[in-house]
């Protein structure tokens, strides 16, 4: 699902973000990013989502080589994307039904196909019942639920997530956890960027993890 | 008749994004209204102008219709002759009617009207000559047909001089011509202005849209999708200003028709008020959506490129 080769990032000004980073994550499996913050965990994922380009190497998302993506192309490779975030990025003047619905809206999608996909992902994440409500009213568990079920909507074939459980008390991150684990086991390629080592080593997955911009270790699973 | 499905969708999706930012509008009236005002203004006043130098125009024509030709004969022609010229004169088609001012007639008025009375009893004799006035019929009152017709009855030999009044209605037209001409030079600065106003309307509001604007480029948000909710904005804000326009000229001449009636009546004229016709109100709903438009995408390409998220 995720591929990258030799990817070097370097910003503006000299600092090296990733150093000869190569990975692959394969279709349908479920990995965490680790590391101190700093670690080029964000880079990592930013590259993937095409908001920054790699300055050498090279990476392929389902195959498609992302450092010769054309800039019209780049919504329709984000749109294969559900992206979730640490401060769940909410659009706070619309209903938690509106915000879900967003990633439909933006691909065309029918009315009446629109209603039911969005209560399908509010059912999922268990908020079916605040479909009206305005996410301002929500905690922040609830948000970053709205938020999730906003990232699956239109069924991405991968699930990026920047410190889902960032702002977030153990046990609230555990079940947002366990829905990630959940839209895997449908087929869902998954890769998490965390620092909560203590979660992530009780969950069996594969993990990558970064040091000043290089890959230092990845363990068992998926990765190799 | 069933529409395509993917015309369907696409009609759709316009309606809704076009209500959308109608809304959005709606939901800050005050500001709106504000914007809108001031596009309005920068629309009547040209409109009003228009208006106005169309009506004058009008007004010059209607005088063409009142064309007379004077004929002043030669001192050396008798009454007898002046009398059988008249009678010729008649039978022309061209010629609608005529009056003969004898040279006593013309002396008696001028002795009544001009206040030289005493002057003229120091003359020996009339030096006054008659004067046949003609008005052209219908058809040969417009001023080409009527400088032709005076040209035949100057070479009558009877004929001394042959006068068209009509140079000073000829000269009004030229001048309401240029200041028709400078109007849109008047009009094409202020629709740069309205322009500047909408564009820079929607500049606020982009920058103020800025979280969503990014949020949506996250999911896959074409530019194509978070242009569109802008570029309605601009095209309420110029038709908003449109309408609020056409209000504000109507109500002006509103104020204008009774005085002018009144004015045309002391004239024994018919003429009224032009205001704003079907066509007029449809081409400054043109004007207006147009300009909102383009506003509005000079700000969205200039602004929304800029933001990209992070």
């Amino acid at each position: 699902m995720i591929r990258f080769d030799n990817v070097c990032k370097r910003y503006p000004g000299g600092h090296d973000a990733l150093q000869g980073v190569s990975f692959h994550l394969h279709t349908g499996a479920m990995a965490f990013l680790t590391g101190h913050s700093g670690a080029g965990k964000s880079t990592l994922l930013k590259l993937i989502a095409l908001l920054e380009h790699p300055t050498r190497g090279q990476l392929f998302l389902d195959g498609e080589n992302l450092s010769r993506t054309p800039k019209r192309r780049i919504p329709y490779v984000r749109r294969k994307i559900g992206m979730i975030f640490q401060n769940y990025r909410l659009l706070f003047d619309r209903t938690v039904f509106d915000n879900v619905a967003l990633p439909l809206v933006i691909a065309g999608y029918r009315h009446q196909d629109v209603g039911r996909r969005v209560r399908a992902a509010l059912d999922k994440v268990g908020l079916l019942d605040k479909e009206r409500a305005l996410p301002i009213t929500l905690s922040g568990g609830e948000q970053q639920r709205v938020g999730i079920a906003r990232a699956v909507v239109n069924k991405p074939p991968l699930l990026l997530a920047d410190e889902p459980t960032g702002n977030l008390d153990p046990e609230l991150s555990r079940d947002i956890m366990h829905l990630f684990e959940q839209f895997n086991q449908v087929g869902v390629s998954v890769l998490i960027a965390s620092h909560d080592l203590d979660l992530i080593s009780q969950l069996p997955y594969a993990q990558l993890r970064l040091h000043q911009g290089r890959l230092v270790k990845s363990v068992a699973g998926a990765a190799t | 008749m069933k529409l395509p499905r993917f015309l369907h969708n696409w009609i759709t999706r316009h309606a809704q994004v076009a209500l959308n930012s109608l809304g959005r509008l709606y939901r800050t009236p005050s500001s709106s209204l504000m914007t809108a005002a001031v596009i309005a203004i920068a629309l009547a006043l040209p409109s009003s102008l228009y208006l106005l130098t169309g009506n004058l125009q009008r007004l010059s024509t209607q005088w063409d219709g009142n064309t007379n030709l004077s004929l002043f004969l030669h001192r050396s022609v008798s009454p007898q002759q002046a009398d059988a010229l008249q009678k010729k004169l008649a039978q022309m088609p061209e010629i609608d009617s005529l009056q003969l001012i004898t040279p006593e007639q013309a002396l008696a008025e001028f002795r009544a009207l001009s206040g030289f009375g005493e002057a003229l009893d120091v003359l020996d004799e009339n030096p006054l000559p008659a004067v046949i006035a003609v008005k052209p019929d219908k058809n040969h009152s417009g001023a080409d047909a009527a400088a032709a017709l005076l040209d035949k009855l100057r070479s009558l030999p009877e004929v001394d001089l042959a006068q068209l009044d009509l140079q000073w209605v000829r000269r009004f037209s030229a001048i309401v011509d240029i200041v028709r001409r400078s109007i849109w030079v008047m009009a094409a600065l202020l629709g740069l202005a309205v322009l500047l106003i909408i564009g820079n309307t929607i500049r606020l509001e982009i920058q103020s849209r800025r979280e969503e604007i990014e949020i949506t480029k996250l999911i896959g948000a074409t530019n194509g999708f978070i242009r569109r909710p802008f570029l309605y904005s601009g095209l309420w804000y110029g038709l908003a200003g449109a309408v609020l326009a056409g209000v504000l000229v109507e109500i002006a001449f509103l104020q204008l028709y009774a005085p002018v009636s009144r004015l045309a009546g002391l004239y024994q004229s018919s003429f009224g008020l032009h205001t704003l016709s079907f066509t007029d109100s449809l081409g400054l709903l043109a004007t207006g959506a147009v300009l909102g438009l383009l506003g509005a995408w000079l700000a969205v390409g200039r602004h929304l490129a800029a933001i990209e998220p992070t």
